[in-house]
């Protein structure tokens, strides 16, 4: 350990003055990350981060040692940064083992909020299938588990809802991403008693404003705004562009934070859940949940920005 | 799957090409120096082919059925199955194979080799050349680097290329039986690698486009000639 040196008046000024120069220089490496905006899951009142973390294919590394220890950081920067919700699924892979491996590095975070799917034909073998993902992420027990894909839901949801009662699982959803069987999601919206939906939502994808997010609304069920950067496509598009200079009034530093911003800036959203094997990325990202949010006029000049590019 | 039809290729894609590259990368170092003896049997192949006797296409498809076997197992059970859980599939595809290289090729001697000047001959030689001596290469070539060349005899693709080469080259009506695997081979791996922007990918498609082309025309040939005249 290093020995305490005891610092002068002078010395802590200096010292003050260049940590300030060094944030607005480097506003990313801000020396205390502040606390995200969160909003309230309608159904409890439980507030979440806006931001979350996806893992699809960024964190489907098998057991490559190295890639796994950098999936950990990742999640670090995330909880660091006031993150919560980390979403997975069955489907990715080695996911969520390498989601479990850095719950043990970082000897799990209690702001953790699991959200995880099943994803399997058969209704027999959800319970299975979800008791082995538990283990997976090495957890007592899931916050959200959601029917992936709809995959059959008539037999996955009624289970889940069960679960829910008995106080296994906190609360129940389902998902669908890119457009895909959106009459069948609000036809369960308005009949089941859900608390989540998870569906695709980014500044060009926005099937879900007419019908969707106003369901959601209407019916208190929290939304999860997957493909974000539509699985980075999006983004590195934009890329290409100047970020606008009107982008600092809605506080977004890069076009990550400007595209997330208006995803997160719709009322009936609760969060959405980029993915990222990037530290640098995933603080990029959690910044999207600080600062000011664009308004609806701000939406529409965002969309039409981005629409034009 | 329903709405089959909004899916595309890179919504199957279930890893990045860096964490596929990196699996292949950390095989090669716990089977290292295999490859030199892969790469042998390689060579093996090549040598048993110029002359034409039954008891060498009946080692041809041993040996051949031994690398499909070992394939199966050592990459894809227990290694690529770590990063695409259909790899379990894709094993028991490749297991399959080897079954049907001992048992049609090795056992009942079904199908053999001749040296051949035609097309069929020259592609053949060819793509075994190219998937035992200048696929490992292409790792290096495309800025992987050493660690991550493909090896025939060691993954899939080299394996499932010199097989269809080989394929080419050989005679006997249940051939077509032992191009299925390899041809389905071509289009899963080829689509991944597709997905990931390997340029690899053109290489199994146009051996897939190829052997099926030639054969095709031969079989067109065949007909024609033994068409009733008149
Ligand atoms: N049906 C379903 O339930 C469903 C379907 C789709 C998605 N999802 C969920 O939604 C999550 C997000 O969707 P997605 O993974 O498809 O795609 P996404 O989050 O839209 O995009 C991920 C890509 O964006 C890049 N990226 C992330 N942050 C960035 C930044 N700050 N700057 C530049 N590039 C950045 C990442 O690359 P780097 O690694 O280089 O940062 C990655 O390639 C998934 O992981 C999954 O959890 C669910």
């Amino acid at each position: 350990m290093e020995p305490a040196v005891p610092l002068s008046r002078r010395a802590m000024i200096g010292t003050l003055a260049a940590s300030a120069a060094a944030a607005v220089l480097h506003p990313l490496s801000a020396l205390v990350p502040t606390s995200p905006i969160t909003k309230p899951i309608p159904s409890s009142g439980e507030r979440l981060p806006i931001v979350g973390l996806g893992s699809w294919i960024t964190f489907n590394v098998g057991d490559d040692p190295e890639l796994r220890d950098e999936c950990a950081a990742v999640m670090r920067a995330f909880f660091r940064n006031g993150g919560r919700m980390i979403d997975s699924s069955p489907m990715y892979g080695s996911a969520q083992a390498v989601i479990g491996h850095g719950l043990t590095q970082l000897d799990r975070p209690s702001a953790l909020f699991s959200a995880d799917k099943v994803w399997i034909s058969s209704g027999s073998r959800g319970p299975h299938q979800i008791e082995e993902s538990r283990a997976h992420w090495g957890i007592r027990r899931f916050d959200l588990l959601q029917v992936h894909n709809l995959l059959a839901w008539e037999d996955h949801l009624p289970a889940l809802l069960r679960m829910k009662a008995a106080g296994r699982v906190r609360y129940v959803g389902i998902t669908t991403s890119e457009g895909r069987r959106h009459e069948e999601i609000e036809r369960i919206m308005a009949t089941q008693p859900i608390d989540f939906v998870q569906v695709t939502y980014n500044v060009l994808d926005r099937q879900i404003e007419t019908r969707i997010l106003p369901l959601a609304q209407e019916r208190g069920i929290a939304v999860i705004a997957n493909r974000p950067f539509r699985q980075g496509e999006l983004i590195r598009e934009v890329e290409r562009h100047q970020l606008p200079a009107w982008a600092s009034e809605i506080g977004a530093r890069n076009w990550a934070q400007f595209l997330l911003k208006f995803i997160v800036s719709h009322p009936a959203v609760t969060c959405a859940v980029p993915a990222t094997s990037q530290v640098a990325h995933v603080v990029e990202n959690m910044g999207a949940a600080t600062g000011p949010l664009p308004d609806a006029v701000m939406r529409r000049r965002i969309a039409a920005h981005v629409a034009g590019l | 799957m329903s709405e089959w039809w909004t899916y595309t290729f890179s919504d199957f894609l279930l890893f990045s090409p860096r964490t596929y590259y990196r699996t292949i990368e950390r095989y090669n170092g716990v089977v290292w120096p295999g490859h030199i003896a892969t790469v042998g049997l390689g060579v093996a192949i090549l040598a048993l082919l110029g002359r034409p006797a039954a008891w060498r296409g009946r080692t041809v498809f041993t040996i051949l059925a031994t690398l499909w076997a070992w394939v199966a197992w050592a990459f894809l059970a227990r290694r690529y199955a770590a990063i695409n859980w259909a790899a379990v599939y894709f094993a028991w595809l490749f297991a399959l194979q080897a079954l049907l290289l001992i048992l049609i090729g090795a056992i009942r001697g079904a199908v053999s080799f001749r040296p051949r000047r035609d097309t069929a001959g020259v592609l053949g030689i060819g793509l075994l050349v190219l998937s035992v001596g200048l696929y490992p290469m292409l790792a290096p070539i495309l800025g992987r680097g050493w660690r991550q060349a493909e090896v025939f005899g060691m993954v899939p693709d080299p394996t499932a290329i010199a097989t269809l080469g080989l394929l080419l080259l050989a005679e006997g009506s249940r051939r077509w039986i032992l191009l299925v695997v390899p041809l389905i081979w071509c289009a899963v791996s080829g689509a991944t690698l597709w997905a990931m922007g390997s340029p690899e990918t053109w290489l199994l498609l146009l051996a897939a486009a190829l052997v099926v082309g030639t054969r095709t025309s031969k079989v067109t040939t065949i007909t024609a000639v033994s068409l009733p005249h008149g």
